[in-house]
């Protein structure tokens, strides 16, 4: 099996840092195999938690990093912050759910273009949100949908 | 970002990918091109797009409803494939302009629709 790609990490302090956060979380992607709908899947929801974590957390940072099993490609990217924690988990993922700056779109949306969305939030530690990709070896995420029953 | 003008019309592609404060510029850039020539219409090519965020699908919303209260109707062309089923599992409505495959049908499509408006 492949070595394992180092991980990487992007600060998130203004908002010009989310350009930089979606393409490292791109290129990461393209770097361990995944195709094109995957790749733009993560650089978007990576993008919509950036975007959170610097304008209602006063900034945070980006963690991407490569936890492939020898079956499954698993690619792993956090988004932490130190801000003041999201209140209520189940509503801020209900759609259409919005603190009043947001769109509406945010965590509900991320989550739904993931396969693993989770978060773990405090008040006084602030908001980690672990989201993973998962592929098979040598194909891509569409070629292992289809071939689900 | 060039903005083309072919007779009432207007063309301009987003070449690569915007911070939001190069997207507000952009939308501001375009509404103001809209008035300043009293273009009746403009397509928007964003072929070279290849992550639209909920942010970014926003600004476009925004731009083609500011172009329109000026008084011309906006296309946008060109979005990626995987760029439009991200958007589509993302969240309904996201995306609300209208939009073609490409820069010849989007010129086709304005000149359709100012037809009927004339």
């Amino acid at each position: 099996m492949a070595a394992l790609l180092e991980a990487v990490e992007v600060t998130l302090a203004t908002v010009d840092d989310i350009v930089a956060a979606r393409k490292a979380a791109r290129g990461f992607a393209q770097a361990m195999g995944y195709g094109m709908a995957d790749q733009t899947r993560l650089a978007t929801a990576v993008s919509e938690l950036a975007r959170n974590a610097i304008q209602y957390a006063g900034g945070g940072w980006l963690l991407v990093a490569d936890r492939s099993s020898p079956q499954l490609l698993i690619l792993s990217a956090q988004v932490s912050d130190r801000g003041p924690g999201i209140g209520d988990v189940e509503q801020a993922l209900r759609d259409g759910y919005t603190s009043g700056l947001g769109l509406g779109v945010g965590l509900p949306g991320c989550q739904r273009l993931m396969d693993v969305f989770d978060i773990l939030t405090t008040g006084t530690t602030g908001t980690t949100i672990v989201m993973e990709l998962h592929a098979q070896r040598g194909f891509g995420r569409g070629a292992v949908l289809a071939g689900a029953p | 970002m060039p903005i083309l003008q072919l007779g009432r019309l207007l063309i301009t592609t987003v070449l690569f990918d915007l911070s939001d404060e190069q997207a507000m510029q952009f939308q501001s850039r375009v509404v103001s091109a809209i008035s300043e020539r009293s273009a009746d219409g403009m397509v928007i090519d964003i072929s070279a797009l290849d992550v639209v965020d909920s942010f970014m699908a926003r600004v476009i919303n925004d731009t083609a409803r500011a172009a329109r209260l000026v008084g011309a109707e906006v296309v946008v062309c060109g979005v990626q494939p995987y760029v439009a089923m991200t958007l589509v599992e993302l969240g309904r409505d996201l995306f609300n302009v209208t939009t073609t495959f490409n820069l010849e049908q989007g010129l086709e499509c304005l000149e359709l629709r100012l037809r009927d408006r004339a």
